[in-house]
């Protein structure tokens, strides 16, 4: 917490253009590449899903590496937007409204949102170390409470059989579409971070991370700018939650546990938080052995395995796999990373 | 009227358990400011050991002890080996005993699979004790008391008989003065010539032997299995938060006001009983986000 406030980093030290530029092409390529020579496997389970969930993980270091506030209920929130989406749009299991999906998608992404918003309003009023149990709290909280309640959640056995409308004539469940969809989204959110972190907006943010106090005292309004933070960061969880709970084909409480909540930060944090790039690589790492892990080691002690992964990355390279591309590369820190 | 008497002591007995658990985690973080969240795995590590050294020996009490001391070596090991090396990095701190608890929970699902546990307290511990509360007359005029589960009475003694002498460890004792002042100010106790390491070591023992205490006599409560981990961090966590994290006193007053509020809310509105709980919480943070009995910090 002290150390946050008072080592006051360069917030958006000057890039090499043609560098990040030359990168995002190639990344574009391969991304949209991808699935015409992978095959449905590879562009469904592990391509879209590592799409999703590094979407999460993004919005998540929008609030921990842009913001200094770790936070653990992302996947409350996408969770929250995916349970909206099985009870306001079609699925079985539970009572469902039957909405069409132009009115169902809206409502979740702003029920998501605004979940998030309030998780903030709660995690602003405490710092550092706080705000990790106080999200925690509110994650668990949300867990169990979709556990006990039938009325609302249909309790321990949630919500199957949802899957995307079928639009323009297209099924979006279907590898290819459903991958399309998934980038779509997951790219917007990059660049809308991305674009953010360098708005008048993103380098206040930077800064009240780097010294709320001073901040304060220039007549920032240090509380709205951690909200606002929590508002954009909750619209893209609320999106992504959307996707996943296509993805599942369904929701339960164990989407939401603890557990879960928890690979949120180990992906971001393995892939680093400098850049919003990191949670995607991280992502790519994580699902890639929680596929194929089975291959070489015991299927069954994954958890041990990414539990280590992601000590060792704590205790030995602070910036995750960024950190180490950067120290490969050069690549400009823009995000603190932390500490 | 029966309904509401149970319920209460329901609570009482629940409180007692969560006061077991959450003064371990507070005590632990008030001096060294670490949210140690492989609380919960300590419990539960703490109670299948108690359960093994329990079915081994045929005595629970030897469980106890065992659950009991072997999480104090875990508690002073993970301070001397880990946290040590990363004083004043709270967050990276934290991470780590996140990514502890992860491993933990896998490799206690591997050790002793996902099967629940019951342990075996010794018989007078069984059964039901009459209290001296009259539910009704017979139509001979002889009273119908109560009946009440021996052991939760039991768990209520021995969290009161916990919270007593931590109190008193805290407030009469020399270490416990150490304690004291290396909450208020850990540099100036350093240079008053005490080594802080010690007390950071026993301060984690005690901390870690509650957890693992708490693990066998709350298991027997309930019972043991994958999940009761993040079940007691989730307790612990709103506790203190209500309470006000680093003091022993707040998480007592908090886990009152959480196991008379979890069991009330179970017991009248079934399936909106965890929203109470979190109401509680979000009005402690709203009126006094230090918690009631903590110290606003600069």
């Amino acid at each position: 917490m002290t150390e946050a406030a008072t080592s006051a980093t360069t917030a958006n030290a000057p890039e090499a253009i043609p560098m990040a530029i030359i990168g995002h092409l190639i990344a574009a390529v391969l991304l949209l590449a991808f699935p015409l020579v992978a095959t449905d496997f590879f562009t469904f389970q592990i391509g879209a899903y590592t799409l999703i969930m590094g979407t999460i993980s993004l919005s998540l270091m929008l609030i921990a590496g842009y913001g200094g506030m770790v936070t653990l209920a992302q996947m409350s929130v996408a969770g929250l937007a995916g349970y909206m989406i099985a009870i306001f749009g079609t699925s079985a299991g539970g009572t469902a409204l039957g909405w069409p999906w132009f009115l169902a998608i809206p409502a979740a992404v702003i029920i998501g949102t605004l979940f998030n918003v309030t998780t903030g309003f709660l995690a602003i009023r405490t710092e550092g170390i706080f705000t990790i149990v106080i999200t925690l709290a509110i994650a668990t909280a949300l867990y169990y409470f979709a556990q006990q309640n039938y009325d609302i959640f249909n309790g321990h056995s949630g919500f199957a059989s949802v899957a995307p409308a079928h639009v323009l004539w297209v099924d979006w469940r279907a590898p290819k579409p459903f991958y399309f969809l998934a980038l779509a989204v997951a790219a917007l959110s990059y660049t809308g971070v991305l674009y953010l972190t360098r708005t008048p907006f993103g380098l206040a943010m930077q800064a009240i991370r780097d010294n709320a106090r001073r901040m304060e005292a220039i007549g920032f309004n240090v509380p709205a700018h951690r909200i606002a933070a929590y508002a954009v960061a909750g619209l893209i969880a609320s999106v992504a939650g959307v996707l996943l709970v296509w993805f599942d084909g369904g929701i339960s409480p164990g989407s939401i546990s603890v557990d879960r909540a928890i690979k949120v930060l180990i992906i971001a944090v393995i892939g680093g938080m400098r850049h919003p790039a990191g949670p995607f690589l991280g992502a790519i790492l994580f699902v890639l052995l929680q596929n194929f892990a089975i291959d070489f080691v015991n299927p069954e002690r994954f958890n041990t395995y990414i539990g280590l992964a992601f000590l060792i990355v704590v205790l030995a390279s602070p910036d995750g796999l960024l950190g180490l591309l950067a120290k490969l590369g050069r690549s400009a820190p823009a995000a603190k990373s932390l500490p | 009227m029966k309904l509401f008497i149970l319920t209460f002591l329901n609570g009482l007995t629940l409180a007692a358990l969560y006061f077991l658990v959450a003064s371990g985690f507070t005590l632990v973080f008030g001096l060294m400011r670490n949210v140690n969240l492989a609380h919960g795995s300590l419990y539960l590590l703490g109670g299948y050991i108690g359960y093994d050294v329990g079915q081994l020996t045929g005595n629970w009490f030897f469980g106890v002890a065992a659950g009991t001391l072997a999480m104090a070596v875990a508690g002073v090991l993970l301070q001397v080996l880990v946290f040590r090396w990363m004083e004043g990095q709270e967050l990276r701190q934290t991470l780590v005993t996140i990514g502890i608890s992860i491993v933990a929970a896998d490799l206690m699902l591997a050790v002793w699979s996902g099967n629940t546990y019951q342990f075996s307290p010794p018989d007078w511990l069984i059964g039901t004790t009459q209290l001296p509360i009259v539910l009704a007359h017979k139509s001979d005029g002889t009273a119908v008391l109560l009946p009440y589960p021996t052991y939760r009475l039991f768990l209520l003694a021995a969290g009161l008989v916990i919270g007593i002498g931590l109190w008193l460890f805290i407030n009469k004792t020399r270490i416990g003065m150490m304690i004291r002042a290396g909450v208020d100010d850990r540099g100036m106790l350093d240079a008053s010539g005490i080594n802080v390491h010690v007390v950071f070591a026993i301060v984690f023992a005690i901390g870690a032997g509650l957890a693992g205490f708490a693990g066998v006599v709350g298991g027997t409560a309930l019972s043991i299995a994958p999940g009761e981990d993040v079940r007691y961090l989730l307790a612990s966590l709103v506790v203190v938060i209500v309470g006000g994290l680093g003091s022993v006193t707040g998480a007592a007053l908090g886990a009152l006001i959480i196991g008379l509020s979890e069991q009330f809310g179970l017991a009248y509105f079934p399936t909106y009983g965890i929203v109470l709980t979190f109401v509680i919480m979000v009005a402690a943070l709203a009126f006094r986000p230090q918690g009631l009995m903590g110290r606003a910090r600069a």
